[in-house]
């Protein structure tokens, strides 16, 4: 098992107008098991926390190790699930989602045991053969999670994997996703703009401040789980958005 | 990621009694930017583009507006394509031609298919081939024909490195394009999953690249024709542009048009051949039922 820790990371990109620094000393950490939502304005530097910390991005100084193993490029021990693009257009739902196993090497009949498996956790089991857009933005990213949990991944990097949704199916897909960590107990990092859907599904929030992206305050969510659409208009959640509204509004 | 109701139910419904207005929506709504229109109305338009050309054509003959030298008349046009296929051997011009596209286009494809893949795919390969591919673009394939003519004489050879010329090097870099504008994230996920570099290029960008790439090899055979007959207008013993270049010769207006035509018509149907080809291949694409 396995938690996130990121030590002193920046990250300066070179620009033609010279360098622009993305992220300046982020230094947090996320223990096994735990739901971490990342919270900042546009700007303040969370994808790419979340792309460095998938491996994805080298940081210019600093290191992030997960599971006490330092990140030097991505892997399988870290799934991921963007926003947008995510799924494979000419592989159907089932294909989608044994990609990773098959990448592996993973004997067919495996890889059918674990695909039937979280396709039905998913609730999607009559869309196996669908093509990815045969579906709603809803269930392409249930797809996209079961692909990154196919993988049995130790820890979940999540690029507002809600984002591109309405606001309906996005309140269901929260209460998805904290059913499925509930289920698989995995530690999560989940990048948002949305501070109720931080509030909802976290435990722990960093809320980050633009330019230079800096980690501004931890603030630890202490509703009881589960949570459910209740929880949304009660005082406690009311008093921690304030909170949060404040900090990233400065 | 559009969920599959949310456009009908941003259409007001229509009020059942006021029939009038009623319609007057309907024909407003076919006039909604990127708005889907019914497919009785998308075949009747396609019909009526032909329709109207026909009919300008039949009025300026017919009419007496144009002389019958300048402007064969519909009907002078048919028959003559009637005559040239029966008394003239047009067939064997039809089919000379279409064998050089297809081995001329065949040539180009193979060659272009892989290297612009290579070169959007991978850096070095772009920063290689593409300048050069890039400048040769602009040398009009039609420049090289005199050259070509003393390089491989008169017949297949020289027709077919016209096509080469005219078809090759853009192809290529419309495919190197449709490899480069794969969408990153699916590249990224594909590593976080698990995947060599070796495994991205062949079970990411290769089947991301293709619908695109048949795309444009639709687009490409277009450039195929109209190469190939100014290669045969140029120089050839046979083929519809030898065949329209001799009618040139005797100032037969209406089989040159009959030739016209018959190439636009080669030029629907492999146009259809390769939509045909796009919806079969690649039935999870987003945008089948063009």
């Amino acid at each position: 098992m396995s938690g996130i820790d990121v030590h002193g990371v920046s990250m300066v990109f070179e620009t033609k107008r010279g360098s622009v620094t993305a992220i300046e000393e982020v230094s947090l950490s996320i223990p096994d098991a735990h739901f971490a939502c990342i919270v900042g304005a546009s700007g303040c530097g969370k994808s790419t926390l979340l792309n460095i910390m998938a491996g994805l991005i080298q940081p210019t100084s600093g290191t992030v190790l997960i599971g006490g193993e330092e990140v030097d490029g991505p892997s399988e021990d870290r799934g991921m699930v963007f926003q947008r693009y995510t799924l494979y257009p000419w592989l159907r739902v089932q294909e989608n989602i044994e990609f990773g196993p098959k990448l592996k090497g993973v004997p067919k009949a495996e890889r059918r045991e674990i695909s039937d498996r979280l396709l039905r956790e998913m609730s999607l089991e009559g869309f196996a053969h669908a093509y990815p857009k045969e579906l709603s933005g809803g269930m392409q990213q249930r797809v996209a999670i079961a692909r990154a949990l196919a993988n049995d991944p130790k820890v979940l990097l999540m690029d507002e994997p809600f984002g591109a949704l309405d606001a309906l199916t996005r309140s269901s897909a929260q209460r998805f996703l904290t059913e499925v960590w509930e289920q698989h107990r995995r530690t999560i990092a989940f990048v948002t703009h949305d501070i109720d859907e931080a509030i909802f599904l976290g435990d722990t929030i960093f809320v980050m401040s633009p330019h230079p992206g800096r980690l501004r305050e931890i603030v630890k969510v202490d509703l009881p789980r589960p949570r459910s659409l209740d929880d949304v208009g009660t005082p406690a959640f009311g008093a921690l958005k304030q909170g949060i509204l404040k900090l990233i509004l400065g | 990621m559009s969920e599959g109701t949310g456009l009908e139910a941003t259409r007001p419904p229509a009020a059942p009694a006021a029939g009038g207005r009623r319609r007057r929506r309907r024909v407003s709504n076919l006039f909604a930017p990127k708005e889907p229109i019914p497919r009785a109305a998308s075949v009747t338009l396609g019909l009526s583009g032909f329709g109207i050309v026909i009919a300008l054509w039949a009025i300026l003959s017919y009419g007496g507006i144009m002389s019958s030298f300048f402007l064969p008349s519909p009907s002078t046009v048919a028959r003559s394509l009637y005559t040239l296929f029966r008394d003239y051997g047009f067939a064997s011009d039809v089919w000379a031609s279409t064998r050089r596209i297809m081995l001329g286009f065949l040539l180009s494809a193979v060659i272009a298919i892989p290297l612009g893949i290579a070169i959007g795919s991978f850096r070095v390969f772009q920063a290689f081939f593409e300048p050069v591919i890039a400048a040769v673009r602009y040398m009009p394939a039609s420049a090289f024909i005199p050259l070509l003519i003393i390089w491989f004489g008169i017949y297949e050879n020289e027709k077919l490195a016209v096509i080469f010329i005219g078809v090759f090097f853009p192809l290529t870099l419309l495919i190197a394009d449709v490899s480069a504008n794969v969408p990153r994230e699916l590249v990224q996920i594909a590593y976080t999953l698990g995947a060599s570099r070796w495994q991205v290029f062949w079970r990411v960008l290769l089947p991301a690249s293709w619908p695109g790439v048949v795309d444009n090899l639709r687009i490409g055979v277009g450039w195929a024709w109209t190469y190939l007959i100014v290669a045969e207008l140029v120089a050839a013993d046979q083929g519809i542009g030898h065949m329209i270049l001799s009618a040139s010769r005797f100032l037969q207006t209406d089989q040159i048009m009959a030739g016209i035509i018959t190439i636009g018509a080669l030029g629907l149907i492999t146009d259809g051949i390769f939509r045909w080809l796009y919806r079969v291949l690649f039935p999870y694409a987003e945008r089948v039922g063009r």
